[in-house]
């Protein structure tokens, strides 16, 4: 199989971590060769966050550049603006559309560009946006945008959802388990 | 079994494996999760030291007592270390002994994106260089192999992009592996006399590890269809020219980077019209390369500037790469601030307040430089502050005493912060440090340290004590305050920084992303009492922003630290009250 290209970014501090966790164990579980790629340290302090997941018969590259992603899921409106460079013609973006402000915005030293969705659909890019806090909420916790953005896009891939349900039992303590199924339940059906 | 792993959660893996039973590291991003996830094997006695040098030293002395050990840490902590890595060159080892250093090319979490591969050469010691978590898992062991057999430490240079991206990994069962100490004073003890007569073994080692890399398997050439074009590379770089490349060109892919295979390099060159050199940073195999006379293409057209991507690969090798739309909105950047919460905000904003020279150090609390706070004025490497500031106070005859201070977090404070801090009572500068203790090692991702009253393992230990620690070098004035509380933070500071003598204050409040702290309720805004006079704004929360002239509260980030409360003079902001 040709390598599909997923990336997963958002703000530092919204669990894109566990997003990618997730994803990298169902598509273990498929037999696939995988690479995850993740950013650590300083950027996670409610900086810009990426993690690149690659999977297919042979991966090379643990990070997606320009033009190769097939889907770009973001966690928040602006961050999906941010990366649109890195799609593949043809390819999808899944957002939140909750919207946070970075500080230059907070500060008044920059705007928070207005109309975005408009925008990307405008310039050609196949869109798919939800608003995934609210859902998460319904689920139980704002926390659970993760899964509720996961759950979104397991629409677009063939997987069962017991394997899905799987990867995310072997993800989240058992405590959340039951809230972060609905979560994901909430994203797949919106 | 088949697993998805971290790199660093592979090389934690091949120590097990190898039966390494002993490991002593100071964290540092993106080296940490090694020494993390190594500690869960009950089978390995691991630990954080306070800094590298002291990791290094502790593994050296566990190599000498026969155990296979390992120490880990990021590039500057080589840097750390530097001084005890040249002298174990030449005693060499008794238990195989590894170094794992990770480089930060991009500088993601760093201050600089120095390339590790030339303490190899400097120090002319083995690295080995993994490219995905199977081959870092596979080169550990290996490591120790070759430590035993050619009686040296051997460097495990990871990257970012390999200790910080999972990819799949065949598991094994540990072997155990121990050997008796032997008191052998020529080899272990090095003065003069039998330093000499070390360098040259050390010269022989090379000569027979350069043997090694001739033949060794993990210096391979991969075939390519055409030969117009031949690219030498290692680690991530390889990936990147598999990705863009496929099987088109041959490949010399070298895991051993030092010392190099001059022979096989050669004939490689002599086989490709075009010898390509892909490399991430500096040109080191590509120096190497031209040493040995051969004509290449290397950093002329590669940046020696940040990581490399597989874009710039593809642009390089006039392979056809089409983007994706970029938006002509501009999009404004999220630069990395200081949490909701963080007890440093509180600090930061009285020293900005009072117009306070800052040299700054290592950690969360750099950030205290960004906007709007804006507050440090320098950021060298971990101790630099109180050192700095001894420098600074002295140079000036005391005619900044009044307004500079050093700020250093705990464990940075332990790491090398000490050593500054006893100058400055030794040679007496009057100045304040403010160590910002917030009871953990908050950016690499809470790690605990000397000061936090637990281990590696998690269990309870030995805790320093500050306070007792900087009177005992001499420090008299000692003052702690709660950053929380502006206004005994501005009358602290003021009294400190007045005071004829050097003096301490320490800034105590956990790091408000422990689990243990308890987090208040969300505070709220009194649109009625909300001038929009942006008072709240100076201390840059993340959860404090203005909509339509008034101050709003994110109550997802909010932890009701009540910092902002203080700083309304129309009690608009309110802390719920506790029902």
């Amino acid at each position: 199989m040709k390598t599909q290209n997923v990336m997963i970014v958002g703000v530092g501090g919204q669990g894109s971590l566990l997003a990618s966790k997730l994803l990298g164990r169902l598509l273990l579980s498929k037999g696939y060769d995988i690479k995850v790629s993740e950013v650590h340290g300083m950027s996670q302090r409610g900086g810009s966050v990426v993690t690149y997941v690659r999977f297919g018969d042979k991966v090379y590259s643990p990070v997606i550049d320009k033009g190769q992603a097939d889907y770009i899921v973001s966690f928040e409106l602006l961050e999906a603006a941010r990366w649109t460079e890195y799609l593949k013609p043809g390819g999808k973006i899944i957002t939140n559309t909750q919207r946070i402000n970075p500080m230059p915005v907070i500060i008044g030293a920059a705007a928070y560009p207005e109309d975005l969705e408009t925008k990307m659909k405008d310039a050609g890019i196949d869109l798919d946006a939800l608003d995934a806090l609210t859902l998460a909420e319904q689920a139980g916790s704002s926390k659970a945008v993760n899964l509720v953005l996961m759950g979104r896009l397991s629409k677009y891939f063939d997987f069962p959802e017991e394997e899905w349900m799987t990867a995310i039992e072997a993800s989240v303590p058992p405590k959340f388990l039951e809230m972060n199924k609905i979560a994901f339940k909430l994203g797949a059906n919106a | 079994m088949k697993q998805l792993i971290l790199g660093n959660e592979a090389v934690a893996r091949g120590l097990y494996e190898v039966g390494c039973s002993f490991v002593s590291s100071y964290p540092g991003t993106p080296s940490t999760e090694i020494t993390e996830a190594v500690a869960k094997y009950p089978e390995v006695y691991a630990e954080w030291a306070p800094n590298e040098k002291v990791a290094m030293e502790a593994a050296f002395g566990a190599s000498l007592a026969g155990r296979r050990s390992f120490c880990g840490m990021k590039h500057v902590g080589l840097n750390v270390a530097a001084d005890p890595l040249f002298t174990i060159s030449y005693t060499g080892v008794n238990g195989g002994m590894v170094i794992g250093v990770a480089d930060d090319a991009g500088m993601h979490s760093s201050q600089n994106e120095q390339d590790s591969r030339h303490y190899a050469r400097a120090a002319k010691i083995p690295m080995l260089e993994p490219s995905d978590s199977a081959e870092a898992l596979s080169f550990a062991k290996l490591a120790y192999e070759l430590s035993e057999q050619f009686d040296t430490p051997v460097l495990l240079k990871m990257c970012t992009r390999v200790s910080h991206s999972q990819s799949v990994v065949e598991t094994g069962e540990r072997v155990e592996c121990v050997k008796e100490y032997k008191k052998d004073i020529p080899k272990y003890v090095m003065m003069p006399g039998n330093a000499k007569k070390r360098h040259p073994v050390v010269e022989a080692r090379t000569k027979a590890l350069i043997a090694y890399a001739e033949e060794a398997a993990i210096n391979r050439i991969e075939e390519g269809a055409d030969h117009k074009v031949g690219i030498i590379t290692s680690s991530t770089s390889y990936q990147y020219v598999k990705e863009v490349c496929g099987d088109t060109y041959p490949v010399l892919k070298l895991g051993m980077i030092w010392p190099l295979p001059a022979e096989k390099i050669r004939k490689f060159a002599a086989s490709v019209e075009k010898l390509v050199v892909v490399e991430e940073l500096d040109g080191f195999i590509e120096s190497y390369c031209r040493d040995l006379g051969l004509a290449c293409v290397g950093k002329a057209n590669f940046s020696n500037i940040d990581e490399l991507m597989p874009l710039t690969v593809a642009a390089q090798l006039a392979t056809p790469w089409e983007t994706g739309v970029k938006l002509s909105e501009a999009i404004p950047p999220r630069p990395p601030v200081m949490c909701a919460g963080c007890p440093h905000r509180g600090l930061f904003y009285t020293l900005k307040k009072n117009k306070i020279t800052v040299l700054g150090d290592i950690g969360c609390y750099t950030l205290g430089a960004v906007a709007p706070l804006s507050a440090v004025d320098s950021v060298i490497c971990m101790g630099a502050s109180v050192s700095g500031l001894h420098g600074f106070s002295k140079s000036q005859q005391g005619a900044m005493d009044g307004n500079t201070v050093a700020v250093i977090g705990d464990s940075t404070f332990m790491h090398s912060g000490i050593t500054g801090l006893v100058n400055m009572a030794y040679n007496e500068s009057n100045a304040t440090v403010i160590i910002v203790d917030n009871s953990i090692t908050g950016m690499t991702g809470h790690q605990q340290n000397p000061t936090t009253g637990f281990n590696l393992k998690g269990d309870p230990c030995a805790k320093i004590d500050l306070e007792t620690l900087c009177k005992a070098v001499g420090i008299r004035r000692v003052r702690v305050i709660d950053p929380y509380n502006l206004s005994e933070c501005d009358t602290v500071i003021k009294e400190e920084l007045a005071a004829n003598e050097p003096s301490v204050i320490i800034s105590r409040r956990p790091c408000a992303l422990l689990k243990y702290v308890k987090h208040s309720k969300p505070l709220t805004v009194d649109a009625e009492k909300c001038v929009g006079c942006k008072a709240c704004m100076k201390i840059g929360c993340p959860a404090i922003s203005i909509a339509d002239g008034k101050a709003k509260v994110d109550e997802t980030l909010c932890v009701g630290c009540g910092v902002c409360e203080q700083l309304c003079k129309f009690d608009a902001l309110q802390s719920p009250k506790e029902v």
